[in-house]
């Protein structure tokens, strides 16, 4: 039996922040995460519920200066079809495209993908390559104060993260990419969509002269959370994208993830897909 | 304690004030609160796409949604499908292409199909099949469906 003493469905920033900020609150977005999470009881209501799918101003792509700036309420197929998604991040809706079944991508949202911090969340793989910020609102003492986390730092295992019990997540903002920038998604699974992925990679840096520099490579459910890959950027990073390269960066890929068994597959399995999958991705940039 | 909301919505076309319990699935409202049991309770988990519906013209999976978020919202069901000549022209498609056979995952397919063929008039079988990845059919083996759907869209230019 549900524990729920409020509902609120607010439409100011301002007003769902002062109801975070009395605490013990269940934050409700699109709710494909929540719902089946709740009935199975795998998570409980807190006293209140607090549906944002009202807030003014958390949906919508938009650019902000040196940055493209997304509202947290953005849903999925927003974003696959958004004109500055396409044109800025096209790596960020390759991944939506492989994401679930268009009536999910109706609903779930970016904010909620990034805070149900799954270690399989689509988007996060290329978000953290792409070297994405989340921006964090609350209202501690009466005036809204905003902080910035890189993505790549946020999450602290499987469904946690560091955004405190008093924060929105507000938006999510990243660097427009320079001259040279590439970036590749890859998610295996066993049916295209509407499949958690097995494995997901990302990979991103600035090629130029047949060489990547400013590497950043993550990995998507071979930890708790998703992780970047120091090793493999550092076997990368400035050498000519040649054949060896390419066989020491997939196997620098394949030694530093610690992948779980589970009923989606062995650690073997996916280490071995991280490595031919790593190699492939590589092969892709080198040639493209 | 349950505890509840006043919601007010447009159900097909008719506008509705309700109270329901704030942790009611949408799915659950239309067919035991509203009795429009032409959405269907599949897997309950957004994996078959039986519950298909439309929530302000995007379709949905009522089994994911909270019924409190109809609250302000034009909601479609199959049932509202009914007056639409062209999704008319879809159920007669999937009737002549034998694409019906228990029928179970029939309005969810006919919900996700008329979807498709308004956003995407000319879809050809490829964009038919990935629009229609939310819905598992147990009869059909699809062919029949994508066939269905396709020759609406040729036969509604
Ligand atoms: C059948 C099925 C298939 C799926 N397939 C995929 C897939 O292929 N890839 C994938 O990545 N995911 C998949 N998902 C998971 C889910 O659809 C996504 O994670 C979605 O983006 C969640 O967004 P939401 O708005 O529905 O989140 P909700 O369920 O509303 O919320 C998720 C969590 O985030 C919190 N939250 C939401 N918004 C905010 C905010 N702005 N600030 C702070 N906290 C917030 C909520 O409190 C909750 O804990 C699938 C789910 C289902 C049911
Ligand atoms: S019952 Fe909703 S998707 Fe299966
Ligand atoms: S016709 Fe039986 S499930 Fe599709």
């Amino acid at each position: 039996m549900t524990a729920i003493e409020r509902y609120a469905a607010p439409q100011s920033l301002d007003e769902a922040l002062g109801i975070l900020q009395q605490g013990e609150v269940t934050i409700l977005a699109g709710g494909t995460d929540l719902m089946p999470q709740t009935k199975a009881g795998r998570i409980a209501f807190k006293p209140t519920l607090l549906n944002i799918g009202r807030v003014a101003g958390l949906k919508g792509v938009s650019l902000d200066g040196a940055y493209l700036r997304i509202g947290a309420l953005t849903t999925i197929s927003e974003l696959l079809r958004d004109p500055l998604v396409v044109q800025h991040a096209p790596v960020l809706a390759e991944a939506c495209d492989q994401f679930a079944s268009d009536q999910i991508r109706n609903a779930g949202t970016l904010g909620g993908n990034i805070n149900n911090a799954s270690p399989a969340g689509d988007t996060l793989v290329p978000l953290i390559v792409l070297d994405a910020e989340v921006e964090l609102a609350s209202k501690p003492n009466g005036s809204v104060t905003t902080r910035r986390l890189p993505l790549a730092e946020f999450f602290t295992g499987p469904g946690r993260t560091k955004r405190a019990a008093n924060e929105l997540l507000t938006a999510v903002r990243i660097p427009l990419p320079r001259p040279g920038h590439v970036a590749r998604f890859y998610k295996f699974g066993t049916r295209p969509a509407l499949d958690i992925s097995t494995i997901s990679i990302g990979i991103a840096g600035i090629k130029r002269d047949g060489a990547l520099t400013d590497i950043r490579v993550a990995f998507g459910a071979v930890a708790p959370t998703p992780v970047r890959a120091p090793r493999t950027e550092a076997a990368l990073e400035g050498r000519p994208l040649d054949a060896e390269a390419i066989e020491a960066a997939a196997d620098a890929a394949r030694d530093e993830v610690n992948p779980i068994d589970d009923v989606r597959a062995s650690a073997w399995y996916r280490k071995e897909l991280i490595h031919n999958m790593t190699r492939r991705m590589l092969d892709h940039v080198a040639h493209a | 304690m349950l505890l509840t909301h006043d919601i007010e919505f447009t159900l097909n076309g008719v506008k509705k004030r309700l109270t329901i319990d704030v942790t009611m699935n949408a799915l659950d409202l239309l067919r035991d609160v509203v009795g429009l049991t032409g959405t269907k309770y599949g897997c309950g988990e957004g994996e078959c796409g039986a519950c298909t519906i439309r929530v302000d013209g995007e379709t949905r999976n009522s089994c994911l949604m909270f019924a409190v978020d109809f609250d302000g919202r034009d909601i479609v069901t199959i049932e509202g499908l009914a007056a639409d000549p062209k999704a008319d022209a879809l159920r007669e498609s999937f009737v002549e292409h034998g694409a019906v056979q228990c029928g179970f995952c029939t309005p969810g397919m006919v919900m996700q199909a008329s979807h498709i063929l308004e956003t995407h008039p000319d879809a050809d079988a490829e964009t038919i099949k990935r629009g229609l990845e939310g819905n598992l059919c147990r009869c059909t083996g699809y062919k029949k469906i994508v066939d269905a759907v396709e020759s609406a869209c040729c036969g509604a230019k």
